[in-house]
């Protein structure tokens, strides 16, 4: 097709003992929605980190736009950073400037831009996302869904070739959740911008994702246990993608432990599994 | 300790290359900075110094009325003030109030991923966040000494003239005869030195902070410790190097 934008090989990745990542490998074209889902503490978050190049491999290779970043000097990594805009799980809003400010501060540092330039930015990007009016308010003054969505709106001030995001609906309300997608999808489709979003809201991964990967738990852990398009997803005879998407309670990742297990943890009281 | 020597060279680079190479220093932040670092220490410290300066006159007065030797208080005063106590009083104060903020401060930053936006957006942390606060601290904390200094000064004054009934004249001319050059001098070398040492750990502490609020306070706490016994042990070896140089 075209040009692959991220490029992931064999990534290993683990704290101390524990394999969080364990040989991961994929690949995002440009213009495509990756979007990469598992259920909680599968290690979606750490996949992202890396690939965003603030956490370092134990093993593999990560490259985005054709150049390896895991052995990529600070210097290199800041200026390949310029080309990529990051919307936080939970925002992670710099408490200490307005919502205005927040938005302004990547156009303010890294680039040179007439402050009233800044100023139109900062408005377009916020009535983007639904925030125009709250400029002048501190993080700490607005609720959680909005701090993300001016996170969304700073990662794509400085319109970016690639977007990553962590969760951007998680904790919105449906109609905002909706917009979202929209502006996901006016990003990538109109603008052909290139998207990766962690996510396990299913409406928002379907309506959105072009691509997906989905990582295991379990036995599984830091493995992609499934991959493809949106419609092979749906399609997947793997019975752990089945459950989650159609979000089951049972099936072959257990919500409880067995009996036997439970028993045997209890008495085995402080020592960590 | 790595750390420490990495973030020291780091701080030198943004603070005096990188400005040559286009990316240039904060100077609103850093004088948000020293607003907060120092002008708003100014109650604190003063109050500090004048009982500081007022309990030396005291003691000096009480040891050497004794010996008849009221005479030399002034000079008692002065000479502790500016050698040792001003420098040291100041740095403790500046710990308790800027060294401590500092840490918990850029410790939230950490906890709450806003250091990593910072960086994810291609914007160096220790040039945005500790290049500011280590410009402040070293402008601030020998200005503050100074300002100390003159306080402490003023509260050995109140004794000497209400209690030892010596006239003002008489005192600033003791003072002033007794200090040398070399006293102000070494004294303010030394508060150089805290500065350094009170920005670059407490920045360091706050930077390195690692799960959580419990972590944000543990890191506090240690950088408290740590940035006053760096001082006191700083403050020892700079004593002694005085001695050395100066015989």
């Amino acid at each position: 097709m075209s040009e692959p934008v991220i490029e992931v090989r064999d990534l290993v990745r683990k704290f101390g003992n524990r394999t969080v990542l364990n040989g991961i490998s994929f690949t995002v074209e440009k213009g495509d929605t990756m979007i990469i889902m598992g259920g909680s503490g599968c290690g979606k978050s750490t996949l992202l980190r890396h690939i965003i190049g603030s956490m370092k491999p134990t093993s593999g290779s990560i490259r985005i736009f054709g150049e390896e970043i895991t052995t990529m000097p600070q210097r290199d990594l800041e200026r390949l950073r310029l080309r990529f805009g990051m919307n936080f799980q939970f925002g992670a809003l710099l408490q200490s400037l307005t919502v205005g400010e927040n938005v302004a501060l990547p156009l303010i540092e890294n680039s040179r831009v007439d402050p009233e330039i800044v100023d139109l930015v900062v408005k377009m990007k916020l009535e983007l996302v639904g925030l125009t009016g709250f400029e002048h308010l501190k993080p700490s003054e607005i609720s959680g869904g909005m701090r993300k969505r001016v996170g969304l709106a700073r990662a794509v001030a400085l319109d970016p070739e690639l977007l990553f995001s962590d969760e951007p609906t998680s904790g919105l309300d449906p109609i905002m959740t909706a917009v979202i997608d929209q502006l996901t999808l006016d990003l990538t489709r109109k603008l052909d911008m290139t998207a990766v979003v962690v996510t396990h809201d299913m409406v928002s991964a379907f309506r959105i994702g072009t691509k997906m990967i989905m990582l295991g738990t379990g036995p599984n852990q830091g493995k992609i246990i499934a991959a493809g398009t949106p419609d092979e997803i749906r399609n997947s005879d793997v019975p752990e993608v089945q459950q989650f998407i159609n979000g089951l309670p049972d099936g072959p990742t257990p919500l409880k432990l067995a009996r036997e297990d439970y028993i045997d943890r209890l008495l085995d009281s402080g020592e960590e599994p | 300790m790595r750390d420490y020597f990495a973030l020291n060279a780091s701080i030198l680079y943004w603070t005096f290359l990188a400005p040559f190479r286009g990316k240039a220093l904060r100077i609103a932040a850093t004088f948000h900075q020293m607003v907060r670092i120092g002008v708003q220490a100014v109650p604190m410290t003063a109050l500090t110094s004048l009982s500081i300066g007022v309990t030396l006159a005291m003691q000096g007065a009480h040891e050497l009325s004794r010996m008849g030797a009221t005479a030399f208080v002034p000079d008692l005063v002065g000479m502790s003030l500016l050698r040792e106590l001003g420098p040291l009083l100041v740095g403790v104060v500046v710990i308790g109030r800027s060294g401590s903020a500092i840490t918990a401060e850029i410790g939230t930053m950490k906890v709450s991923e806003e250091i990593e936006a910072l960086e994810v957006m291609a914007i160096n942390p220790v040039r945005f966040l500790v290049v500011p606060r280590f410009l402040a601290m070293m402008v601030m904390l020998p200005t503050l000494t100074v300002f100390g200094n003159y306080i402490g000064l003023a509260g050995g004054w109140a004794i000497c003239r209400f209690s030892l009934g010596m006239n003002t004249d008489a005192y600033i001319r003791r003072v002033v005869e007794s200090a040398h050059v070399m006293d102000l001098y070494s004294g303010m070398i030394k508060s150089i030195v805290f500065a350094w040492l009170i920005a670059t750990i407490s920045c360091l502490y706050g930077l390195t902070v690692r799960g959580g609020a419990e972590g944000v306070g543990r890191s506090t706490t240690n950088s408290v410790v740590v940035c006053i016994l760096s001082m006191l042990v700083a403050n020892a070896l700079l004593t002694a190097f005085f001695f050395v140089v100066e015989s």
